[in-house]
């Protein structure tokens, strides 16, 4: 396989970027959402399905988005590294 | 007294114990006794390893004191309390596969075993197994307490009684059983407890006539209530924000954490753990505290917050249903306390005893050590539990930050800083131990935040600062 010519340090660093990259982002959408619309009068708001819309989009559509972005990165963008490997162990 | 959610709720609680003490059965036939009494011989699958990450994160204070603060504060602190789905995906890329290679390694079964050959003190050897011993201990007390309620407020057994037969029954499938019993059955566990709570916020959807129905409720007793603010107006953006380092990102230098991160068999498993583990958390954070808001306007005026969840079970649902919805925080705080226990008496036996007191020790003296120190840890921490606060998240809560304070720049620069050494390591776990427990008796909320923030960011420095000034000093 392609992959196991890499470098396994190489492919985990890489990982663990995404890995920061999508707390990140996870936190700007939370807090913007919450914020940006929670900070109206509570008249005001509208409401999803029930919510109010500040709720569903930081809370309810943030985990949904934060769900299948997860899904997506690790199917499409993480390697599967030799483990049990002997060799590995040793590099 | 509820007699019925009484039995189906111990008879859920047994089919776990039940299955735990068979899956201990399986556990003596493997070569190294401390590797599967404490590691579970570093063969766990992708769910077994996303679901026991999730029942051990998702404890007391999910299941029991979150949702009652909610209860009081609204919408507000389940917006706090969602930020916790980063810890699904979060701690596993972080630690990552750079981890468990470096983990398998050095052959280490705890986290102070990782920090030692890390970085070659004994020095942080001897300050990460306080740190842990001290702070796990309130977090334990605090699981205990939770459990104890729990049981009082179904059965109406007075509060010590409750308190005995949780901790019995803890602790001697945990003493038995190490860490592949506790991992198998979080698995089940956590599957009670995801389903549970989708059954009860359900229930209370309906009983409360709907979601528009609730709000509009809420909104007419104070208008707070559906806002970001909690019920007071007094949750700051800031302190809210705070609570993604506590409760999210810190959550990677959990020893408890961090031990399950070095358990999993192959990339496979740890790729589906990712996916599960984020789904898992997301469903039971966010259910259990929209639960805790939304029992308000059915149940109002209940006195001790930590009593919402098992009273609001007990009146949507039919007894039986109760009993056993309410198995899953049960169930959720057993694995926690479990897992705790096994990290404390993993850190005495072999991170101090076997490194430092005894090397030559016996398998057998290993064993039977292993088995009586967890035992005596158990009923230490029920005597303090005997005399409990009220608020068990707030004890978690704290002993959450001190451990994050602690623990994560000696962790996570240690696996990604080739520079950081045991300098840094042990300026890192003194200052963020001592300044975490100092801002908190002081000054518990500088620039507005958990005083978590400001530790993680003097251990920073202290870490940074020892590491390159002291690098070419020979102690």
């Amino acid at each position: 396989m392609k992959e196991q010519d890499k470098n396994p340090i190489k492919i985990a660093n890489r990982e663990a970027l995404i890995g920061v990259i999508l707390v990140v982002f996870h936190f700007i959408w939370w807090f913007a959402f919450a914020y940006g619309l929670g900070k109206k009068e509570p008249a005001e708001y509208q409401y999803i399905l029930g919510f109010p819309a500040w709720f569903f989009y930081s809370c309810i559509a943030g985990i949904i988005i934060m769900s299948i972005l997860v899904f997506i990165i690790v199917k499409f963008f993480f390697t599967d590294l030799p483990f049990d490997d002997e060799e590995f162990e040793q590099s | 007294m509820n007699l019925v959610a009484s039995i189906t709720l111990f008879s859920s609680v047994a089919i776990i114990f039940f299955i735990g003490l068979l899956a201990s059965r399986t556990t003596n036939t493997s070569a190294s006794f401390m590797e599967d009494y404490y590691l579970g011989g570093r063969s766990l699958g992708g769910f077994v390893l996303a679901m026991t990450m999730t029942a051990t994160y998702g404890s007391a204070s999910s299941f029991i004191g979150g949702p009652g603060v909610a209860y009081n504060e609204g919408l507000g602190w389940v917006l706090l309390s969602v930020i916790q789905v980063s810890t699904g995906y979060f701690t596993l890329m972080i630690l990552g596969k750079r981890f468990a290679i470096t983990a398998k390694k050095y052959k280490a079964i705890t986290m102070v075993d990782f920090l030692k050959e890390r970085y070659q003190s004994k020095w942080v050897v001897l300050l990460s197994s306080f740190s842990i011993i001290v702070f796990l201990f309130s977090a334990m007390a605090a699981q205990w307490i939770g459990g104890g309620r729990l049981i009082e407020s179904i059965t109406g057994l007075s509060y010590h009684s409750a308190l005995l037969i949780f901790v019995l029954t803890v602790l001697i499938y945990v003493t038995f059983g190490g860490f592949r019993a506790v991992t198998l059955t979080d698995s089940i566990q956590g599957t009670i407890m995801i389903i549970g709570t989708v059954i009860l916020l359900a229930s209370i959807i309906i009983a409360g006539g709907g979601i528009s129905s609730i709000m509009a409720n809420l909104r007419a007793e104070n208008p707070n209530l559906i806002t970001p603010y909690g019920a007071d107006g007094s949750l700051s953006p800031q302190y809210v924000s705070s609570f993604w380092i506590l409760v999210g990102v810190g959550v990677v230098a959990l020893p408890q954490i961090v031990v399950r991160a070095m358990s999993y068999k192959n990339t496979k498993s740890f790729h589906r753990a990712l996916i599960i583990g984020t789904i898992v958390v997301g469903v039971i954070m966010l259910n259990m505290h929209l639960i805790g808001v939304f029992a308000r306007p059915i149940l109002p005026g209940v006195e001790v917050p930590d009593t919402v969840i098992p009273l609001i079970a007990l009146e949507v649902l039919p007894a039986w249903l109760a009993g056993i919805v309410l198995a899953a925080p049960l169930a959720a705080i057993m694995s926690t306390v479990d897992s705790l226990l096994l990290l404390v008496s993993s850190t005495i036996v072999k991170d101090v005893y076997l490194n430092y007191i005894q090397p030559t020790a016996s398998k057998k003296k290993v064993r039977t050590l292993s088995m009586t120190i967890t035992a005596i840890l158990g009923l230490i921490v029920y005597l303090i539990a005997i005399n409990p606060p009220d608020l068990i998240i707030w004890l978690n809560l704290y002993t959450i930050g001190g451990l994050e304070a602690a623990f994560i720049w000696p962790v996570v620069m240690g696996i990604y800083w080739k520079k950081g050494n045991k300098y840094g390591a042990i300026a890192a776990i003194i200052t963020g131990f001592s300044s975490y427990i100092l801002f908190q008796a002081v000054y518990p909320e500088p620039f507005g935040m958990h005083s978590v923030v400001s530790s993680i960011a003097i251990s920073l420095i202290a870490y940074v600062g020892a590491s390159l000034s002291l690098r070419n000093k020979v102690l």
